[in-house]
């Protein structure tokens, strides 16, 4: 049994090696990785599957990189292409939550802010547009504070924040300490794909490298703002530069330890420009899922993100050592455009009711996992 | 652990108290490998099939009114039909043409349609097209038998002199007559979908069987249907594979008549345990399908690591489980695609599990 080392090591608390995870995603024995993901799972967070409630906003499609793969970015001038107002914005917000108030949401978590109930959370992410500054930013987070003051604010990717830097002048951790102060209280891990300089510069030669992505996390986490880190995978990588990439951010975690989830986003082939692209299998994104849980064992969660996974697989992964489900999305234009699985919503009831046929306990959370109270 | 351990050391079949005990307690990643483990040694050769066939709906008439049907109409509806002899040859030169070797035909139990029509169906199909006809499910024998004042045995036998070639599973849905009598009470019962296939193997026709599970069953009628498919094949051996599959509540009555209490679907978990122990209490049935048209083709994948070892068919056309607002929709490319994602060699198979090309 070639996993026999790894599932000692992992029993007895021991960290694993490149070496082991490598040895883990050649192997097929799903049902040994799935027990010991799930065992490492059960650990940390006990037999808890979270979830959030939130808002996803993404301003503009307006993006100066068009990277190969994103399939949501548009120049200025496309058809289709966009950009939101803050007053939209906060319309929007408001708007969805009217829609909400319609249908009946059971067990809402307490009230916070007249108009925004049941939502803890905006994500705010999108391209990076030719000609809004940092102080357009600071703006809609500050606006977005004044209208719904209790509703967290969790936006912009490393990539954003960097060219936010650039268009300022400001140096990374000023830009930050000024969208912290607008009301930034924590960022989403995307634009991290994949950190391999060769594999990196074929998907996405135009996207911040590998030292800068890491670069703008560490300075994030230094001035006390939480992140995320995604990995992209199912595209032209191979097992070992997924290795690679979860052992740059492990390494960064040990120094700083602001990272809570790690999410691994399953390529989307559709609309893409890159060649013979194919969905990756369930397999594969169970046994990443598995794997990540395995080798990231500074990490607190793994987020299943059943809008890119599709609801069953992501369901099936709370087995296979993912704590998290995200969200009840209301909005997320970025792998719709791709050709995601699933449809833009799901309702509590369906997610609570996902969690508890794979056996765990759903736990609606806020955006630094602290359970909401019932 | 314990009923892996139990699973491991065991030579005889597992008991339906087994079966209970490990579809309602097992994990479900210790059930999975389990069925992962009865897979392979049935199926040493790491190959998944899948067979290029159409689903011809030749009506949508049917008197029977099933509540989790989507399918049905009146016949007086304006959107009933009874499918020409010009669109059906088409239907099949269409799939001759996509490398297809078979075509599914099923539909309503029609109260115009007598043996006549269906014995001239066959006939005339056969005459033009080198095609494997599997088709009418045992309601539809069974309704043809009535109307015709025959026997069940000489209906089969007068359809299979006209070119019938073998049954499909369906309408079995759940082998319970507690629950038949919920979701299909004019639907034939157990014992009469049992002794059609019964009837049909003493013949030398082959059938598939399938099971249609999360309506209103529990996990005891899903023993009382796996049990009694697989008493029936110790007897017989006509069983060519076993396709489990969810319900899809869509436009049904059954999901929006409340009293059935269905609030939601069978998720993607409860459908691999199902699936899995499906592979392990069936040990006399060599081929077990994974149901990618209710499951999407990554939950597909991952069933051929849960008991599967069969990808069903390409179905160019699907209207009953369309009718219900599933749609996914894979082209022969898609499936091919799929297996060897999921970690198998694709092979295009026959009705009888014959392998027809390695080279896809
Ligand atoms: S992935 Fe982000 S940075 Fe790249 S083109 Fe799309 S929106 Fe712009
Ligand atoms: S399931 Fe078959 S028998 Fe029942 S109503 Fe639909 S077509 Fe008729």
């Amino acid at each position: 049994m070639p996993l026999k080392k790894i599932e000692k090591k992992i029993l007895s608390g021991k960290r694993l090696t490149s070496e082991d995870a490598l040895a883990c995603f050649e192997s097929s024995d799903i049902f040994t990785l799935g027990r010991l993901a799930n065992h490492v799972a059960q650990k940390l967070n006990g037999n808890n599957a979270y979830f959030v409630q939130n808002h996803h906003i993404n301003p503009t499609n307006i993006c100066v990189n068009r990277c190969k793969f994103c399939a949501f970015s548009k120049s200025r001038g496309d058809k289709g292409a966009y950009e939101m107002s803050i007053k939209d914005i906060v319309k929007k917000l408001k708007g969805q939550v009217g829609q909400r108030k319609g249908t009946k949401t059971a067990g809402t978590a307490k009230l916070r802010h007249k108009g925004t109930e049941g939502f803890s959370e905006v994500h705010i992410v999108g391209g990076l547009h030719p000609d809004w500054g940092l102080d357009h930013y600071v703006e809609i987070l500050q606006k977005i504070k004044e209208h719904f003051p209790s509703l967290h604010i969790k936006a912009f990717t490393a990539v954003e924040i960097d060219y936010f830097a650039k268009i300022s002048g400001l140096s990374l951790k000023n830009t930050l300490t000024a969208l912290k102060n607008a009301g930034l209280e924590s960022m989403p891990g995307g634009g991290a794909e994949i950190f391999n300089a060769r594999v990196r510069n074929k998907i996405c030669p135009e996207k911040i490298n590998a030292g800068k992505w890491l670069k703008v996390m560490e300075t994030a986490h230094s001035v006390g703002i939480k992140t995320n880190a995604t990995m992209l995978y199912g595209h032209l990588e191979k097992y070992k530069h997924r290795v690679e990439h979860m052992l740059k951010l492990r390494n960064l975690q040990d120094k700083t330890g602001g990272f809570q989830a790690f999410i691994p986003l399953a390529f989307h082939p559709k609309n893409t420009n890159i060649d013979n692209a194919q969905y990756t299998s369930g397999i594969d994104d169970l046994k990443t899922i598995a794997i990540s849980r395995l080798f990231l064992d500074n990490f607190p969660h793994i987020k299943a993100y059943w809008i890119m996974l599709g609801a069953k697989i992501a369901q099936l992964a709370l087995c296979f050592g993912a704590d998290d489900l995200d969200g009840t999305i209301v909005e997320e234009k970025i792998t719709k455009s791709a050709g995601a699985l699933s449809g833009s919503a799901m309702t509590k009831s369906e997610l609570i009711n996902l969690i508890e046929k794979a056996g765990k306990v759903p736990v609606e959370r806020d955006s630094f996992y602290q359970a909401l109270t019932k | 652990m314990t009923t892996q351990k139990k699973k491991k050391s065991y030579s005889a079949r597992i008991t339906k108290k087994e079966g209970l005990d490990l579809l309602k307690n097992a994990d479900l990643l210790g059930l999975g490998s389990m069925a992962d483990g009865m897979r392979k040694a049935l199926h040493p050769h790491n190959k998944v099939s899948f067979i290029i066939d159409r689903n011809i709906n030749y009506t949508n008439v049917c008197i029977n009114k099933c509540k989790f049907c989507a399918f049905y109409r009146n016949a007086d509806a304006s959107d009933a039909y009874v499918l020409s002899k010009r669109k059906l040859f088409n239907k099949i030169r269409e799939t001759i043409k996509h490398g297809g070797t078979q075509i599914l035909m099923q539909g309503g139990l029609h109260p115009d349609l007598g043996l006549d029509y269906y014995v001239d169906l066959l006939k005339s199909i056969k005459a033009k097209f080198p095609i494997h006809v599997h088709g009418f499910s045992p309601p539809e024998i069974t309704y043809i038998s009535k109307t015709s004042g025959l026997s069940i045995s000489d209906t089969l036998l007068t359809l299979q002199e006209a070119g019938l070639n073998s049954i499909p599973g369906g309408g079995a849905e759940i082998l319970s007559d507690r629950v038949r009598k919920k979701v299909s009470p004019k639907k034939i019962m157990s014992k009469q979908w049992l002794k059609v296939m019964e009837e049909a193997h003493k013949i030398g026709m082959k059938t598939t069987a399938t099971m249609m599970f999360g309506s209103v069953e529990g996990p005891e009628d899903i023993i009382e249907h796996l049990d009694a498919i697989r008493r029936l094949q110790d007897k017989t051996e006509g069983f060519t594979a076993f396709i489990p599959w969810s319900f899809q509540p869509g436009n049904t009555e059954l999901f929006q008549n409340s009293k059935f209490k269905i609030q939601t679907p069978a998720t993607g978990v409860e459908y691999l345990r199902v699936l899995a122990l499906s592979r392990v209490y069936l040990d006399n049935i060599p081929n077990v399908q994974a149901s990618w048209v209710t499951q999407g083709l990554k939950m597909a994948q991952v069933a051929l690591r849960f008991g599967a070892n069969d990808f069903g068919s390409t179905m160019l056309e699907e209207n009953v489980v369309a009718a219900a607002g599933v749609k996914y929709i894979a082209a022969v490319n898609d499936i091919i695609q799929a297996v060897r994602g999921g970690g198998f060699q694709p092979v295009q198979r026959d009705m009888y599990y014959n392998i027809i090309s390695e080279n896809l």
